[in-house]
């Protein structure tokens, strides 16, 4: 299993070189990828860079930059400078980005090479990836099944080898979910840890770009890489933005058993008990606590992320950018662009949005839930006075077969254990803790663990003691 | 949730739905909505302060960053209609010929 640390001492050591590295990527993905359909778009010249990255490591040694050569695959809603940017959507399909995101800027010159697009639910719509105008990404694992989603694309080419780490967007449990489906460790920031500059827009309050790789090490070094104050994004936090979250020696762990009862599949429990006795084993303690309004928060999430979607995909009307159908006269352009344009998850989101946003229902709807967001903060805040970190099972189940899930309440109740941790803004990792059998295939099933608002480093500490050092 | 409310959102939307659509939408969309009705029995009975996640707006300076053009040309070239530096666009208004 490929991971950055390995590959740098590699690079270091001159055993084996980034030109080497891309090559494998570019191979890789040459022989694996018209099945698995990661990526929508491949940079082949990015062997040149790779070749430039082979002779900077002769020169430069230990003083290189940390990424340097390092072959990065992102999401195709994160905006690469003179490369498509499509958001898996009809109505950008031809669309070029004009500028690098904040985050893409970062990885460059951190010397990271961006070796492609991975594909994705449309404008990151969906936990299967079954949602992309381009077709639907397979799981590498098992072919048959879904890789999670929204970032699909992501997980399956780190999951394929193509890549050792991929950039994802999580909206929801985005990276958390393709991360848990894929075997992978997944992590989402704490709301403005990392900048939404060049990010297309999906749920402004929610939104986080975060790593899929193959340890926690690997993923706290890509985040610290992009995170941090961005001039471009308001809402970026400083590292003095919230009080200190120390590490410790031993951790409580707190389970809000309650809430974990409801359509979790009988495995997934049985690991996630295992991965108790486990933390037990080592020292830490694990305590029930409640958190009740969590149960309220797939409600919520599924009000104020279309509200939020309804009103940042206002912008593709077919007038300035994106696919422009022929109409007789304004009005008739903006609606025969979006219909052709748009599929049908992000139309059924724009017009729940526009449902829950309308006059007469705003106060039973949007209100209400900005209220149980808050409470929800508040609840949270609570806990964390008895408990360092809040642990569940990443998904409520293993990845399910392609075409499985048709009705989409079943598929947004994916996402239970997901957005909480977006609607209140705290950091969570994912990361394997165990597997069970279907059709005679071991699926990974993962791990979350959520800790207070800017305690992302409690997370890599932990995940790394826990996660990494048994790998 | 009836075929006319639907109509509505999507008239609302600026979203051209086909009948196939319309059905489709009318059949999911009332069952979604009864589900987050979930949040109607919030009240403001809890409530912390400080309230950790919610911070301040921020504000900046109003000045341009950008080189005069440094982006034109690129965003010129993506417009469906572009016409020299303008972008054209349908007419608004019905004229009644």
């Amino acid at each position: 299993m490929n991971t950055l640390s390995t590959l740098r001492a590699q690079f270091l050591a001159g055993e084996y070189t980034p030109e080497q590295a891309v090559q494998a990527t570019l191979d890789t993905i040459k022989t694996s990828d018209g099945d698995i359909n990661a990526f929508l778009e491949v940079y082949e010249d990015a062997i040149e860079e790779a070749k430039l990255a082979t002779t900077q490591y002769a020169k430069e040694g230990e003083q290189a930059p940390k990424l340097l050569g390092m072959p990065i695959a992102v999401k195709n809603n994160i905006l690469v400078k003179g490369r498509k940017a499509t958001g898996a959507s009809k109505i950008l399909e031809h669309y070029t980005a004009v500028y690098d995101a904040t985050i893409v800027k970062r990885l460059k010159e951190a010397g990271a090479i961006i070796v492609g697009a991975t594909n994705m639910d449309e404008f990151a719509m969906g936990g299967s990836t079954e949602n992309s105008a381009f077709g639907v990404t397979k799981n590498p694992l098992d072919t048959k099944r879904v890789p999670g989603g929204s970032s699909g694309g992501s997980a399956a080419a780190v999951a394929m080898n193509a890549v050792p780490a991929a950039i994802g967007t999580d909206t929801g449990g985005s990276v958390r979910q393709p991360a848990a489906f894929c075997g992978l460790v997944g992590f989402k920031p704490t709301y403005g840890a990392v900048s939404r500059y060049g990010l297309m827009a999906m749920g402004s309050s929610l939104d986080q770009a975060g790593p899929l790789t193959n340890s926690v090490a690997d993923a706290e070094l890509l985040h610290e890489v992009m995170a941090g104050v961005d001039e471009m994004d308001g809402t970026t936090i400083d590292t003095d933005t919230y009080p200190e979250v120390p590490t410790k020696e031993t951790y409580t762990f707190g389970v809000p058993r309650a809430f974990l009862k409801e359509g979790t599949d009988p495995d997934v429990l049985k690991a996630f008990e295992k991965h108790i006795a486990e933390l037990k084993s080592q020292g830490h303690s694990v305590v029930d606590i409640e958190l009740p309004l969590f149960e309220k928060g797939l409600a919520a999430y599924y009000i104020v992320m279309p509200a939020e979607v309804s009103s940042n995909l206002a912008r593709y009307d077919g007038i300035r950018y994106g696919h422009s159908a022929e109409g007789d006269n304004l009005l008739d352009v903006y609606e025969k662009s979006r219909a052709e344009g748009f599929g049908p998850e992000v139309k059924r989101r724009i017009l729940l949005g526009t449902h829950v946003l309308s006059s007469g229902y705003y106060d039973a709807y949007y209100t209400k839930a900005q209220l149980v967001r808050k409470q929800m903060r508040a609840e949270l805040a609570e806990q964390f006075k008895q408990v360092d970190v809040i642990l569940t099972p990443t998904t409520p189940t293993p990845a399910f077969k392609i075409g499985e899930q048709k009705n989409p309440l079943a598929m947004y109740s994916q996402d239970i254990f997901t957005v909480p941790v977006n609607l209140t803004g705290v950091p969570a990792l994912t990361f394997p803790m165990g597997t069970v059998k279907r059709d005679d295939t071991m699926l990974p099933v993962g791990v979350q663990y959520i800790a207070p608002h800017g305690g992302d480093a409690r997370l890599f500490d932990l995940g790394k003691k826990i996660y990494d050092e048994r790998q | 949730m009836n075929r006319d409310d639907i109509t509505h959102l999507a008239a609302l939307a600026r979203i051209r739905l086909t009948d196939a659509e319309l059905e489709q939408y009318q059949a999911d969309l009332p069952a979604i909505v009864d589900y987050v009705s979930a949040v109607e029995g919030i009240t403001e009975d809890i409530v912390s302060e400080p309230n950790p996640g919610v911070r301040p707006n921020i504000f900046k300076d109003d000045e341009v960053t950008n080189q005069p053009n440094q982006f034109s040309e690129d965003i010129i070239q993506q417009m469906p209609h572009a016409d020299g530096r303008f972008l054209s666009v349908k007419k608004i208004l019905q004229t009644k010929d």
